[in-house]
């Protein structure tokens, strides 16, 4: 029998659990990217279609639409583990628990932050937005949808165990989201001046880095919080 | 003295407005903040005094009780 | 070394050290504010450009100045909070945020108020203002965090938590905001340049941070006090101090 597992098992074991439950329910991938679809549309209807008007606000509009549709998406990171136990067993294993934290959030970016990556040349497409800018639209939402993820996730853990813990959490985490929406929507735009927006990318990247170290301590020591 | 007479003080060169604006919300502030948690240490103090009441009313009437 | 503080970890040491600082920091405050205000308004010359709506300095930047210091006096016990596992220290994180946000809200509204004859607009979006409005919004976060949960002490760690994860993002705010102002801004806001400034100015200047400061202070202790009885209601020495008056 084997009793010791290595940390990627116990990576890949928490990370398709969390996968695999995602696409038995396809309606918690979907509806997060139609709340970001119809979002989206409702810019144009609320200030006209004029094109150059739209391409102006493209890039400010597709992020703010990310920032929601992450938020709303957010709320079920722990939510169900919380009620069923696993959050707890997952607290008392031998195994970090930072560990499993990093997993869960990986697994929320797959339903949901990588789907708005592979969608979002619908998306430039539907603002209007400058093709040269297009590739600066994929790769700030490549690094940043993680981010937001990463950042969510602590607010996620904080109110978990609260009634109403969904609206606490977006004030919680809308401010720490400020800096990511400025870099990347300063990206976008630089880039559709065509000029090089390689700088804002890497401070972007800079913030993904020590997310991914310094988040799931915060993730944890809130999730431990919350359940204790 | 910046001021001639107490008129221009209020004035503030034609600023007054803004200035006492400032000054009046700050103050409103600060006094607010103050009066709130002292009036908080009041209530808590209160809420000690009421409880220990209760505690001796209910012990004095087990006592009655007894005898 | 830090053995002198040790006794201070008990709730009713840390109550009597409060009623020992307060009449200190009282003073201070109450001689600081007077003079300070006094001076700010009717003695300091009228700035060359800005005539007499300049006098609103005397409140905007110490609040402003207060009101980061207050967020990282607060990290600074969420910090010893979590490392030492004091629960006085998770109590001075919630005694601390609301005189924070008081400044922070003042610092706001005094800024407008001296936006409005300078640049001709009540609110721009100005990097300082923004970043102000944020730390609002991260202060306002840390006390509802705290009132939203039932257990008190779990909510305590978790304000704490909040505050360190606030503490950290405030550097990255501060300067993402900065950028995304220099890539924006137009060329006609004016700032008053505080290098520069006359002796005659700064004096009354430094009093009234210094009174702001001592006020951070005065309600600082008045709330951890109130925190620690609401604490420890059903102890002895609570009661023996409320019976006495």
């Amino acid at each position: 029998m084997r009793v010791n597992h290595s940390y990627w098992q116990l990576f890949k074991a928490v990370y398709s659990k969390d996968v695999t439950l995602a696409f038995r329910q396809r309606a918690e991938i979907v509806n997060p990217l139609l709340f970001f679809l119809i979002v989206i549309t409702l810019f144009p209807l609320a200030i006209g279609p004029e094109p150059g008007l739209l391409a102006r606000m493209a890039p400010g509009i597709i992020w703010v639409a990310t920032l929601l549709s992450t938020m709303l998406g957010l709320d079920k990171l722990f939510r169900d583990d919380y009620h069923d136990g696993s959050l707890e067993q997952m607290i008392a294993s031998p195994y970090p628990l930072s560990l499993c934290v990093l997993a869960k959030v990986f697994a929320h970016w797959t339903i949901t932050g990588l789907p708005m990556v592979l969608m979002a040349p619908m998306f430039a497409l539907l603002m209007n937005l400058e093709p040269q800018a297009l590739g600066a639209t994929i790769l700030t939402l490549l690094i940043g949808t993680p981010l937001l993820s990463f950042i969510g996730a602590i607010g996620a853990g904080l109110t978990v165990g609260l009634q109403k813990g969904g609206i606490l959490m977006s004030l919680l985490v809308l401010p720490l989201y400020i800096p990511v929406l400025i870099f990347a929507t300063s990206a976008i735009d630089t880039s559709s001046m065509s000029l090089a927006y390689g700088g804002q990318l890497a401070i972007l990247g800079a913030m993904l880095a020590v997310a991914c170290i310094a988040a799931p301590l915060a993730i944890s020591s809130a999730l431990r919080v919350s359940v204790s | 003295m910046q001021f001639e007479s107490f008129s221009d003080f209020i004035a503030m060169g034609g600023y007054g407005f803004f200035v006492w604006l400032s000054y009046g919300s700050c103050a409103a502030i600060l006094a607010g903040i103050l009066i709130g948690s002292i009036n908080d240490s009041k209530k808590l103090k209160k809420e000690v005094k009421a409880q220990m009441l209760r505690e001796e009313r209910i012990k004095k009437a087990k006592e009655e009780a007894r005898v | 070394m830090w053995k002198w503080l040790h006794p201070y970890a008990k709730a009713d040491r840390a109550y009597q050290l409060c009623n020992t600082l307060l009449p200190y920091f009282i003073v201070i405050t109450v001689v600081c504010l007077v003079v300070g205000w006094v001076w700010g308004l009717a003695f300091a010359p009228a700035d060359y450009q800005q005539k007499d709506s300049y006098r609103i300095i005397f409140i905007h930047v110490p609040s402003a100045i207060l009101s980061m210091g207050a967020y990282s006096s607060m990290a600074i016990a969420a910090i010893v909070a979590l490392v030492w596992q004091l629960r006085n220290a998770e109590l001075a994180v919630i005694a601390i945020a609301p005189v924070g946000a008081a400044m922070t809200a003042i610092a706001l509204i005094t800024g407008a108020a001296w936006g409005k004859p300078m640049w001709g607009a009540w609110w721009v979006w100005d990097a300082r203002l923004t970043s102000e409005l944020i730390l609002l919004f991260l202060y306002l976060g840390v006390l509802s965090l705290y009132h939203a949960f039932e257990d008190k002490k779990a909510a305590g760690k978790a304000a704490c938590i909040l505050a360190i994860v606030g503490v950290i993002n405030l550097p990255i705010i501060h300067f993402s905001v900065e950028w995304w102002n220099t890539l924006h801004q137009g060329a006609t806001i004016t700032k008053f340049d505080t290098s520069a400034i006359d002796p005659s100015m700064l004096w009354p200047l430094f009093i009234n941070i210094a009174g702001f400061a001592g006020f951070v202070g005065v309600i600082s202790l008045i709330r951890l006090k109130n925190e620690i009885l609401q604490r420890e209601k059903h102890r002895p020495w609570v009661r023996s101090l409320v019976s006495r008056g």
